[in-house]
């Protein structure tokens, strides 16, 4: 609960900016950036995401460093299952 | 070493290993809590112990959201999810959580109309999806969730979505901080500080732990280096006798935490006077609950609320092992009844929980590679 997992923006929202197309472990899933608000991030930025929302911005390294995290911790298919989650795409 | 290859700067590790055990020393014993959850599942699967000295002595903190729930909350909300236009929705891992009359996948076994979602944006997505239905989000989770909850409802308000309710069960670290030192039976150096949270709250909320309790924390991330690095910064404190507030996670923890997460916790939550923690018993001002201006989206105000109250069977110790008095094998359940197959408490249901982390750390030890291979 307390992971997070990185992200890469590939596109704003032309209708909404508070949601962005990201780049999260494979998959393609809208986030929303509505916390983000003071430091609002660009296509091709990276984002640490936490249950559907971007937390912080961090650089491409620190994404990587990140992924590598949770690959030792076994969570890389818990953080895919989570990704693949977002929105509703796995309805169970 | 597949592990080594995974990380960079393995020497780093090392040299940052050789630096805790010469500041350690031998003489004094330091115990040093780490907060979060995340933090006590990489403490076991990093084999953080077996490259600490022996007199650093690491104790799990209450930090993970689904352990310190009480078990009436659970049955609370699944009584409420007997409705026939009830959509119970929850975060994957409160699915196996026991409540009296079982988990909620149990639940949904037996017929009740329970969905896994990843975010609680898509929990008001099942309510757009369903109108004849009522969805019902259980929010849990410390200030590292809240915030995603808090605009979730702010967008149910502005879009005038009806059908969603939320049962907040979101917590407050900083008390539950001050419940583990006013506990007669603890006795601690120094805190290893959340990660996570920290990035809505700040380190500023830390700063009497520092400044009244005269105890060091480090805000740490969650790599290994992170940890070693952090510990290295609470030695040099305790050794210099400070007790200052640190950030060893400045690349992600902003020292004033995140504006927006927090306006929007404020404009949806308000403290509660008291709310009962698994093990820690009732905390003062601890939890948040919907307030008044949301209260055609909170839960407990939309439908009525039992108040179960349940006591823990009493051969568990999660109480106990949940203030750190106890380690998991010291409970008379561990590995026996309680097992992450069959779980008797939420310690051992959650991956965040210690007593499922050590479980998991017990039987991979011998397959595991950890850095003591190369610290």
């Amino acid at each position: 609960m307390c992971l997070a997992i990185p992200g890469r923006i590939v596109e704003i929202s032309a209708e909404n900016p508070e949601s962005a197309l990201v780049d999260v472990v494979g998959v393609r899933r809208k986030i929303d950036l509505g916390l983000l608000q003071a430091d609002k991030p660009a296509p091709g930025d990276w984002v640490l995401i936490h249950v559907g929302f971007a937390m912080s911005k961090i650089s491409e390294q620190d994404a990587a460093d990140q992924m590598s995290t949770l690959r030792v911790l076994g969570e890389i298919e818990g953080a895919m299952q989570e990704a693949q989650g977002y929105g509703l795409e796995d309805l169970n | 070493m597949k592990f080594v290859d995974e990380f960079r700067e393995p020497e780093l590790i090392s040299k940052t290993a050789e630096e805790i055990r010469r500041l350690a020393g031998r003489e004094r014993h330091y115990r040093m809590m780490e907060v979060c959850g995340g933090h006590t599942h990489a403490i076991y699967r990093f084999g953080l112990k077996d490259i600490l000295p022996e007199n650093i002595e690491l104790i799990h903190g209450p930090g993970c959201p689904v352990c310190v729930l009480p078990m009436g909350r659970i049955d609370d909300a699944l009584a409420i999810a007997q409705r026939p236009d009830i959509i119970f929705a929850a975060f994957g891992d409160m699915m196996r959580v026991p409540g009296t009359q079982g988990s909620p996948l149990e639940h949904k076994a037996r017929g009740l109309d329970v969905r896994i979602v990843y975010s609680p944006s898509d929990a008001l997505k099942l309510a757009r999806l369903n109108p004849g239905k009522h969805v019902m989000f259980f929010a849990i989770g410390f200030e590292t969730t809240a915030p995603s909850t808090a605009l979730t409802m702010m967008r149910a308000k502005t879009e005038g979505i009806r059908n969603f309710s939320v049962f907040c069960n979101h917590v407050n670290i900083i008390p539950a901080i001050r419940a583990i030192l006013d506990s007669p039976d603890m006795r601690l150096d120094a805190f290893i500080g959340p990660g996570h949270v920290s990035t809505v709250i700040g380190c500023r909320p830390y700063e009497w732990i520092a400044q009244n309790e005269h105890k060091p924390i480090v805000v740490s991330g969650f790599e290994p280096l992170d940890m070693l690095q952090s510990i290295v910064m609470l030695l040099r404190q305790l050794r210099e006798g400070k007790a200052r507030v640190e950030n060893q996670y400045k690349r992600v923890v902003p020292w004033e935490g995140n504006r927006a997460a927090l306006k929007a916790m404020a404009e949806v939550f308000q403290v509660r006077p008291y709310f009962e923690w698994r093990g820690l018993g009732f905390i003062s001002q601890s939890a948040l609950r919907v307030n008044e201006r949301y209260a055609d989206w909170d839960a407990e105000q939309l439908f009525e609320v039992p108040g179960i109250r349940v006591t823990d069977p009493k051969a568990a110790q999660c109480g106990e092992v949940l203030k750190g008095v106890l380690k998991p094998h010291q409970c008379k359940l561990f590995g026996r009844e309680c097992t992450p197959e069959h779980p008797v408490g939420a310690l051992m249901v959650s991956s965040e929980g210690s007593c499922a982390a050590y479980h998991n750390y017990e039987h991979r030890k011998t397959a595991m590679v950890s850095l003591a291979s190369i610290a």
